[in-house]
């Protein structure tokens, strides 16, 4: 119970919300592309928080996803789901073919090969016009229905991406505590003493990058239902590039961690517009003054506050949040 | 077709000798503080707009520009290293990548400001006629990279090898204490590598706008070029940098001519996954082992 409290909060908070403030736009809006980019941040962190294997790439993952759902809904009239399923699919196999040859890579190699990964698979989206509409991207995307209720309104896609990010969540959650989740940190803190102790590190890694890769597909095909239109700008470097920032900006190594830069992340810029033409400058300062004062990340720095001043707490709390921070420290 | 393939391989190693420079700026800042810089492009593109800037209309001679561009983006490298490197000491590598990468999205904040997103040129060093060889034709800017580029490549090896800076430098990037504890002030050490890799970034942004124009984001997809080139090379060996930047170049421009121009960037990285499968520390690089 304990140990899933702060899933329950966090599902008491996605209910509460559109209840206490109904028609606002940041509620129905701004918070499902939240919603999307905290389930894309805990996929990754599954990768680099808690493997130690960083990605610059995972928008590929997202793009082939959302591409899947769309070409087969437009081109070749599918129900949704199934292309949602099919999407995964395509997404699970090329996933398992790279991950072998990639995570054999490290560190600096390793940033590099990914990051050139998603920079071929947006340039296929770009140029394979014929079946993707290429640059100018893919539009008339069907809606999803569950069981006869069409998801048309934002407050019904704000509740379909409130559970897909309480399931992604929950997945994170409960394999982190499992065995291959212990396996997975063992890897992160050393490599060769994980192999010492009996772990097939190379099935292993290559399990986290595929299931980061699967989670990624279909909140690209949600993403795809949700807009009705895509095109490969959502999918380019530079949305990797955030989705890193996300993670070690939330505080790596922390599913809570992931949830909370990505929502930052989100609503920062939408409240920087208020300053026009300084917004990329102001945004990139904030971003270097962040990692430069907090280089663990919010969450664990909050953990840390809240920790330091109720000096009673201090034997139960640090039990199961005290190792998850000293993680994100490492 | 053996004129085409010239053509081709005259405009990669144009093309290569600026990623040549992009990426030995890599090397130089990676060897000295571990930290992969990706705000190298932004020194390109503030060495080219602002030599720009400064020239244009009734504004300073081109040579005295030139210069102080030069000067400028110098001061930004030092800067970036002062109030953004320094004070995260210590912090992994992801931490950096990311300080570097909001450095380069504020640059580019700041180039935005002031010139907007307008495309700017930038008139020829020495006159646009072009020379033949073969069917195959050449700009005289064309030389000017080239050579520009192999008197920097060849300045920045005698300053490693055969300067005492230079080797303080190295001597930072084998073991930062003892080089503290033999009398080499680390700090500034670092201030003149960042210093030095902000030079050869601004010099191949001059060297090449009057090629292929600039612009306030021109230098992305340059600073993942010369990122990849370093790569290619073998991170941490300056000179296999270089070759990997011309390399690249090479790769892109016959990819590009023979097979199809809207896949050449696709194609660079796809030769650069392969190399690094089979040669993960890549081409010129040390295999590194793993302690535990």
């Amino acid at each position: 119970m304990r140990r899933l409290s702060g899933f329950y909060s966090l599902a008491a908070l996605i209910i509460l919300l559109p209840l206490l403030f109904p028609d606002n736009y940041f509620v129905t809006v701004v918070a499902v592309t939240a919603g999307l980019n905290a389930i894309l941040a805990v996929s990754l962190n599954l990768l680099m928080g808690y493997a130690g294997q960083i990605s610059l790439g995972h928008a590929a993952f997202f793009g082939i996803g959302a591409y899947g759902s769309a070409i087969l809904t437009t081109r070749y009239g599918w129900n949704p789901w199934p292309a949602i399923v099919a999407g995964a699919a395509l997404t699970g196999f090329i996933a398992f073919i790279v991950a072998r040859p990639i995570l054999r890579l490290k560190g600096h190699y390793l940033a590099m090969a990914t990051l050139g990964l998603g920079i071929i698979v947006n340039i296929v989206l770009v140029q394979a016009g014929e079946l993707t509409g290429g640059p100018d991207g893919l539009g008339d995307i069907p809606m999803l229905t569950l069981f006869g209720w069409a998801v048309d309104s934002d407050l019904r896609w704000y509740m379909v991406i409130g559970t897909a990010l309480l399931l992604a969540v929950w997945l994170a959650l409960n394999i982190i505590d499992s065995r291959s989740g212990r396996a997975l940190r063992a890897l992160h803190g050393s490599e060769v003493a994980a192999e010492m102790m009996g772990i097939n590190t190379t099935t292993t890694k290559t399990g986290v990058f595929v299931l980061a890769a699967l989670i990624a597909s279909v909140a690209g095909s949600l993403f795809a239902h949700q807009q009705a239109f895509i095109s490969p700008d959502s999918f380019s470097f530079f949305f990797s590039i955030e989705l890193v920032t996300m993670v070690v900006l939330g505080g790596m190594a922390s599913t809570w961690g992931a949830v909370l830069g990505a929502i930052i992340l989100t609503f920062l810029p939408e409240l920087l517009v208020v300053f026009e033409d300084y917004e990329v400058m102001i945004f990139g300062a904030i971003l270097m003054l962040m990692m430069i004062f907090l280089p663990q990340g919010l969450f664990p720095g909050l953990q840390a506050l809240l920790r330091h001043r109720p000096k009673s707490r201090g034997k139960s709390a640090t039990t199961d949040d005290g190792t998850e921070g000293n993680h994100g420290a490492a | 077709m053996f004129d085409q393939i010239l053509q081709f391989i005259l405009t990669g190693v144009t093309v290569g000798a600026t990623y040549a420079l992009v990426a030995l700026g890599f090397a130089i800042i990676y060897n000295a503080s571990d930290v992969v810089n990706f705000a190298q492009g932004e020194f390109v593109m503030m060495g080219a707009m602002s030599a720009v800037a400064l020239s244009a209309g009734d504004g300073l001679p081109m040579p005295v520009a030139l210069i102080c561009a030069v000067l400028i983006t110098v001061c930004v490298g030092m800067l970036l290293q002062r109030f953004a490197i320094a004070p995260a000491r210590g912090a992994s590598v992801v931490t950096t990548i990311i300080i570097t990468i909001g450095a380069s999205i504020f640059l580019r904040g700041v180039a935005l400001l002031v010139w907007g997103k307008d495309i700017f040129g930038m008139p020829h060093f020495s006159g646009e006629m072009p020379i033949h060889i073969g069917e195959a034709t050449l700009l005289p800017q064309n030389l000017w990279v080239m050579g520009g580029t192999a008197v920097m490549v060849l300045a920045v090896h005698f300053f490693f090898n055969h300067t005492t800076p230079g080797k303080a430098i190295l001597a930072c990037s084998c073991n930062r204490t003892a080089a503290h504890l033999v009398g080499i002030n680390v700090g500034l050490m670092m201030l003149i590598a960042y210093g030095l890799s902000a030079f050869l970034g601004a010099m191949a942004g001059i060297l090449v706008a009057p090629i292929t124009f600039t612009s306030y984001d021109a230098g992305v997809m340059l600073g993942l070029k010369g990122f990849s080139a370093a790569i290619l090379g073998g991170m941490g060996n300056p000179m296999g940098a270089v070759a990997g930047g011309l390399l690249l170049g090479l790769i892109e421009s016959l990819a590009a001519g023979l097979i199809s121009s809207g896949y050449k960037d696709a194609i660079g990285f796809i030769i650069l996954l392969l190399v690094l499968f089979f040669r993960p520390s890549g081409l010129f690089g040390k295999a590194s082992v793993e302690r535990v």
